[in-house]
């Protein structure tokens, strides 16, 4: 019986120990499987992984819904007539982007200059005001087939549409800066003996650039916005032409294709204009101690 | 040398969000002295300062100098904060004046005051990348660099560590040596060290009172001296009195 018992002690003490070990072991355990989530569940939310759940939910949605591709195309599809019509779509791009750039040039110039001089001119600013505000009641939309019918089909037409989109979120943010300069600053100019001039090139611009800075890049994310309603409402080139166009003949994987080219242009635009006002307005990104 | 003038205020009144600040107020600066104010915070220190400096356009100019040419051109003001423009670096807030009157800009003289304040790292970069102490130290040398024979001061060392503060006061006093300065502050110890005459702003509407110390050297005056630590002490009981 002796054996017996120190074996049954023997079998009890390893059954114990295994236990101990377990119970060390099991938090241990879900430890790592919690830091493996940890590392992998950012993932999902990186910002390259969100197009690709964006995509997987479009293919997903397809096959449950059984949607016929006149209705949704699938990714692959889009990207197959992307490649498809490659030189098609790259030449409607030019023109279109051509109207975008020039359109925010000449947005911001003439935004800048309608809200330098508001500043400066009281009566100006009250017989702008008024007619800033008309002109921003009345739809682009609704004035985009008269500027068709005077500038003809060209691109003219379309520069001219989107410069009146884009004016004026400009000079409403330039002008809000230019009103707000501290009082801290122009005292000390005061004393300073600076006049009129060099305080609003020395101080109030420069005090009122961040605010600017605010009202290009909004106006970049609306740019491709008025070139494409400017071409919706009469042109014979452009991707708002093309869009047009590729609607009518039911060739909708062509209009998804353009869809990601203008959404594409768009990003790139804004990235592009957002790095140029950091790299030109350094001090905006500091914080202050 | 320049020639600084007295600055005498007569009947300033200034009223404030239905508070009347101060009514009827006489005060002088001693030609080429230094005046220390002292006073409790938010008794009108600061605005006084302004008033003097013109920047209060309601009230009539009650401020004159003693030989009658006015004040124009002629400050140079120091304000307690929001006064470095955060798109300049340190070199260029220092010049600045300069730069707003379209003047020759004294860059090597500014860098010489930047190095003596011991700024020397600080030349190239933004205000937002300097502590409070080195904001404080870059208006000092702009007000310095302004080179002008009256200078306004508001609390110029309250952001500064002992040591520094120490240093700076001394700096300051020599270079505006045979300057008409007034210098507002809430330390006793420094208005005993800087000021040529001191005095209390104290009451509501305030009233200035002029403290006769007697004290004989010449400031910036050595921490030594007994009678100016007991100056201090008496100081500090007064202040308290008025609270």
């Amino acid at each position: 019986m002796v054996p017996f018992i120190i074996l049954r002690n023997q079998f009890s003490n390893r059954i114990a120990q295994l236990q101990k070990f377990v119970i060390a072991l099991w938090p241990l355990k879900l430890n790592a499987c919690k830091q493996l989530f940890f590392k992998i569940y950012p993932l999902f939310f990186h910002k390259i992984s969100i197009p690709i759940w964006f995509i997987m939910i479009w293919e997903c949605l397809i096959r449950i819904l059984q949607l016929p591709n006149y209705i949704l195309p699938t990714p692959f599809e889009v990207l197959y007539s992307l490649i498809n019509h490659a030189g098609l779509i790259a030449s409607q791009t030019l023109p279109t982007l051509a109207e975008i750039l020039f359109g925010l040039f000449f947005g911001i110039v003439l935004g800048v200059a309608i809200a330098l001089s508001m500043c400066l001119f009281r009566t100006l600013h009250a017989f702008l005001l008024p007619l800033l505000l008309a002109s921003q009641a009345l739809p682009v939309f609704a004035i985009a087939p008269l500027l068709v019918l005077w500038f003809g089909y060209g691109i003219t037409a379309k520069i001219i549409t989107t410069t009146f989109m884009l004016f004026f979120p400009i000079t409403n943010n330039f002008l809000d800066g230019l009103k707000q300069t501290p009082e801290s600053y122009l005292n000390i100019a005061e004393i300073m003996n600076s006049n009129r001039w060099q305080v609003l090139y020395q101080i109030r611009i420069p005090a009122a650039l961040p605010n600017l800075a605010s009202g290009i890049r909004l106006a970049t994310a609306m740019a491709p916005l008025g070139a494409i309603i400017g071409e919706w409402v009469g042109s014979n080139q452009g991707l708002g032409f093309l869009l047009l166009n590729a609607n009518a003949q039911m060739q909708i994987d062509l209009m998804f294709a353009v869809l990601v080219i203008i959404f594409f242009l768009g990003i790139f635009l804004y990235f592009l204009v957002d790095t140029l006002l950091n790299l030109a307005l350094p001090w905006t990104l500091l914080k202050s101690a | 040398m320049l020639k600084s003038p007295a600055v005498l205020v007569s009947n300033a009144s200034l009223h404030y969000q239905d508070k009347i600040l101060f009514d009827q107020l006489n005060f002088h600066l001693a030609a080429g002295q230094t005046t220390c104010l002292l006073g409790m915070s938010g008794i009108g220190k600061s605005r006084f300062l302004q008033l003097i400096a013109g920047l209060n356009s309601m009230s009539a100019p009650v401020v004159t100098t003693c030989d009658q040419k006015g004040l124009a051109g002629r400050l140079a003001y120091m304000p307690q904060t929001h006064a470095l423009l955060p798109w300049l670096t340190i070199l260029d807030n220092v010049v600045l004046g300069y730069r707003l009157r379209r003047d020759n800009k004294p860059y090597i003289q500014a860098q010489e005051l930047l190095h003596q304040l011991g700024l020397n790292d600080a030349i190239n970069k933004y205000p937002a990348q300097l502590s409070g102490g080195m904001q404080q130290r870059a208006m000092l040398a702009r007000v310095l660099l302004e080179k002008r024979p009256i200078v306004l001061m508001d609390e110029p060392f309250s952001a500064l560590d002992t040591l520094t503060r120490y240093h700076l006061q001394e700096l300051t006093a020599n270079a505006l040596k045979d300057h008409t300065v007034l210098l507002v502050t809430h330390d006793p110890l420094e208005a005993l060290r800087l000021g040529h005459h001191i005095a209390i702003m104290s009451g509501e509407p305030a009233k200035i009172n002029f403290i006769n110390c007697d004290l004989a050297d010449l400031p910036p005056r050595s921490l030594n001296n007994p009678k100016l630590l007991q100056w201090q002490i008496k100081l500090l009981s007064m202040l308290q009195e008025l609270k």
